[in-house]
């Protein structure tokens, strides 16, 4: 090849995609990062979104790891297109509703389409075999090649040598002995990689970066998808799944009861497409109600809002209730019992 | 030299982000970007974004809940 061989890198945010595009670097590959948002995404939103979680870092991790790199990092809204994935994973979910095999052989598809529109040679992910149940195994690992196009394009630095030899290196891109061989659960030879290439503060894996791994996100979803009878969801459906108490007190709706200040605030904007309540006599969350309403439903909300209040003890408390329109009425009612609230109303 | 307004207003990160990138993607080097958000994780994901891809940032003004970001367009493109 004439000119410096080009890579693509798939950067998560997490260790081991910051170690391979680095790995691949050192051989003198010009790389460049890609970033898919999902609309999932742990990052960002929760951190974004509770005021408690405000004194947390909130640095984008993926931003972060290509600054360490020194790389350009092109973050890519794969929303609508990944709904797909989610709706009819075709080699299923794992424990939850994470369809994590076929999420890695989408992106990996993208970012041979990026690799292509962009005229680059050949795609880095940090996949480790045995690393991940689901998607990270010795079997899984030729289907993501076959089935996302990249086949011998893509390169996994960390565990190259324990796979067949990539286009890179038959080309001599790559020299194979300065890629690695790690294999299995152990992260003790990527926090010694990071330490040889003086890489700390790196994010630590605490829990997955996707809400679909999430048990409580995931029964949410499914709840969601069970009560409308269809699968289809936009961005607001599953932004409002990872923010407040979801409680379900009659099967045709639910209630999204705000925490804290930051969640009152987030659900503010969304006021104006559903009915929602607060409490005007005493401090409370907003209440989103999402379902088809009925007057009986806005009375026991509105005892339910006034549960969730600081008016919880009082006899009674006064709720405002606005409908989607502009229309507005308050309602004095008794808080209910928390021993009236069935354990099953919440989601 | 042109000005060119994304309203990123009540998206959550990284779409502010994103929304900056795609508005940058069509502007020319020296040209200007005003970003208006609400998420204040763009006070952090924003300045990273022009770090890496060679913009500079030119100021971020916060004003209640809304932030405004002006970013003047660098020469290595997007």
């Amino acid at each position: 090849m004439s000119r410096q061989p080009k890579a693509v890198a798939l950067i998560s945010g997490g260790l081991d995609s910051l170690l391979a595009a680095r790995v691949v670097m050192e051989q003198g590959v010009h790389v460049e990062g890609i970033n898919f948002y999902t609309g999932f995404c742990v990052e960002g939103h929760t951190h974004a979104i509770r005021k408690k979680d405000r004194a947390r870092p909130r640095r984008n991790n993926a931003l972060w790891s290509a600054e360490q790199l020194g790389i350009k990092l092109h973050i890519v809204d794969i929303i609508e297109e990944y709904k797909d994935v989610v709706i009819n994973p075709k080699h299923g979910y794992g424990a939850n509703l994470n369809p994590c095999l076929d999420c890695k052989i989408f992106m990996v598809d993208k970012a041979r389409e990026w690799m292509d529109a962009h005229d680059f040679d050949f795609i880095i992910t940090g996949e480790v075999i045995g690393q991940r149940p689901m998607s990270q195994r010795k079997d899984t690992m030729p289907v993501i090649a076959r089935e996302s196009g990249a086949a011998d394009r893509l390169v996994r630095p960390l565990c190259a040598q324990n796979l067949p030899a990539t286009l890179p290196e038959i080309r001599g891109w790559l020299e194979r002995d300065k890629l690695y061989g790690f294999n299995g659960r152990s992260r003790k030879p990527q926090m010694a990689l990071a330490k040889e290439f003086g890489f700390e503060d790196y994010a630590q894996p605490a829990g997955g970066c996707c809400f679909l791994t999430d048990r409580q996100y995931s029964v949410k979803l499914a709840d969601l998808w069970a009560t409308r009878g269809t699968r289809e969801y936009d961005l607001d459906d599953i932004m409002l799944l990872k923010v407040g108490r979801h409680l379900r007190p009659r099967p045709h709706f639910k209630i999204i009861v705000g925490r804290e200040e930051g969640e009152n605030r987030f659900l503010e904007g969304y006021r104006k497409r559903f009915v929602h309540m607060l409490p005007t006599s005493h401090t409370g969350p907003l209440v989103l109600l999402d379902g088809e309403i009925t007057p009986d439903d806005i009375e026991l909300a509105a005892r339910l809002t006034a549960r969730f209040s600081q008016g919880r003890d009082a006899e009674r408390v006064t709720i405002e209730v606005h409908g989607k329109s502009a229309a507005t009425h308050s309602l004095d009612v008794v808080p209910l019992p928390t021993d009236e609230i069935p354990a099953g109303w919440y989601i | 030299m042109s000005v060119t307004v994304v309203d990123a207003r009540h998206l959550l990160c990284p779409l502010p982000v994103i929304r900056t990138q795609d508005a940058v993607g069509k502007l020319q080097p020296g040209d200007t970007v005003q970003v208006l958000c609400t998420d204040p994780g763009v006070v952090h994901d924003i300045p990273a974004w022009c770090r890496v891809h060679g913009h500079e940032l030119c100021t971020i003004t916060e004003q209640e809940y809304e932030i405004a970001i002006s970013i003047c367009i660098g020469g290595s493109g997007s």
